[in-house]
């Protein structure tokens, strides 16, 4: 068996949800949300392209640097912070154990 | 008013390759798609990327697979409306359909299958309240006619190409221009970055960067907008024009007001037969639909596509009987034309 972490994931309502993420399918946040149904759409398929896995990083776990699409992405976003990411483009490793964010707002 | 045997309403990928099942049956096909070009969110969000999971293909650039998907329909000579978006549905008596685009173009058919993806393509719209009670009425959000800025004071916000191009062109239009950025890097092309930090220095452009706008005032229609800035207090900018430039989001639009059944922002259908909708004829496939256990996936589009023709060739032609073919054996689709 391969770690498996635990994560929280803040949704809209500001309900904490405990969820357990795999560290060995090189899945993304917004995967692990989308598996427990969490409301997050994932428009783009996990490209950067959209922002509806935008959230808000709550603990201070050291997260690889967004990429230059993942900034322009933000840029189209709104309710953009200081610790704004793209749920697709944080990968679940054995490092991120605890790690809690916070979906952010959904615009159309 | 356009006919044909069956009416397909989005020219993603799903879409354009329902044209090849229909014409192996020997359905005519007609395509609407709200944007100017086929390929839905392939030529529109990611023509670039690479996408690993169609059969047969190891790696294939999302415009590539649009470009061979057109060859492969090209033999059945398929009609488009492109730049349209369908808007309503109508049923006559002899149990075919009409379709209106927002343009008033109307499309008759004996079934139609909703190939829709995510939705009609619409701006990103800032999450101000107040917003839509200023639409047309100071803030676009996207620019027709530049002619309409001139001598005026125009803000603009975004990051990208468009709002980068615009900045510079509406810089000789406009009286004044504002351009407000989240950050203070630019996304676009390095020569237009250029030019706008050139144009900012000459204060021609005035660039509020680390800044969003978070409020829009006046009374009978814009004359302000709030200015949030992350290192400083808020401004305060008056304006005639604000231009949010955000980019383009899908929405399910008009279809979900068809009377079909919706769930989550997808229309539900009956994968167990051929995908068909709550409203006999009408079909739902490819990532608009939504199932038990449905995957938004280009190749089970591909699949659901296949399935659906054969259910609308018995309603398009009760008398013919349907007789399926393999291409392998008919020596290339060229024969069927």
């Amino acid at each position: 068996m391969s770690a498996d972490i635990k994560i929280t994931v803040i949704d809209r309502e500001g309900l904490a949800h405990p969820l357990v993420a795999p560290t060995d399918m090189n899945m993304n946040l917004m995967e692990v949300c989308k598996s427990y149904e969490l409301p997050v759409k994932g428009t783009c398929g996990g490209m950067a392209m959209c922002a509806s896995c935008h959230c808000y990083v709550e603990s201070d776990h050291q997260l690889n640097e967004p990429s230059d699409d993942e900034e322009d992405m933000l840029d189209q976003a709104f309710f953009v912070e200081d610790n704004s990411r793209l749920g697709c483009q944080i990968f679940m490793k054995p490092a991120f154990e605890g790690l809690t964010v916070r979906l952010a707002e959904e615009s159309e | 008013m356009i006919e044909t045997d069956l009416l397909i309403i989005g020219a993603g990928p799903t879409g354009l390759f329902t044209v090849f099942e229909a014409g192996l049956l020997k359905m005519k096909c007609h395509l609407i798609d709200s944007l100017p070009q086929p390929g839905g969110q392939l030529t529109e969000i990611y023509p670039k990327k690479p996408i690993y999971d169609i059969p047969g293909y190891p790696i294939v650039m999302a415009c590539e697979l649009v470009d061979n998907l057109m060859e492969q329909i090209k033999p059945f000579n398929p009609g488009f409306t492109l730049g349209e978006s369908a808007v309503s549905i109508e049923e006559t008596e002899e149990q075919k359909f009409i379709v209106t685009t927002n343009k008033g173009t109307r499309h008759k058919a004996a079934s139609v299958a909703i190939a829709g993806g995510l939705g009609v393509f619409t701006p990103r719209k800032p999450p101000i309240a107040r917003l839509p009670e200023y639409e047309e009425k100071g803030v676009d959000y996207i620019v027709r006619d530049p002619e309409k800025y001139r001598g005026k004071r125009v803000v603009i916000s975004g990051g990208g190409d468009s709002a980068l191009d615009w900045t510079v062109f509406l810089a000789d239009v406009a009286s004044e221009v504002s351009l407000v950025h989240r950050r203070t890097s630019f996304r676009g092309h390095l020569d237009t970055v250029d030019k706008v930090h050139e144009l900012a220095q000459q204060g021609k452009v005035k660039l509020i960067t680390n800044a969003e706008v978070i409020d829009v005032h006046g009374e009978s229609g814009l004359n302000r907008v709030t200015v949030k800035q992350k290192d400083a207090d808020d401004l305060s900018i008056n304006c005639d024009h604000w231009l949010p430039l955000f980019g383009l989001t899908p929405t399910l639009g008009p279809i979900g007001d068809w009377g079909l059944e919706i769930e989550k922002n997808a229309i539900v259908v009956d994968n167990a037969t051929d995908y068909r909708t709550n409203r006999p004829g009408i079909y739902a496939i490819g990532d608009v639909n939504t199932y038990p256990g449905k995957l938004k996936l280009i190749l089970c589009g591909f699949h659901e596509a296949t399935i659906m023709v054969q259910s609308a060739f018995k309603r398009a032609f009760p008398d013919k009987k349907l007789s399926f073919k393999y291409t392998t054996v008919m020596g290339g689709v060229g024969s069927l034309e």
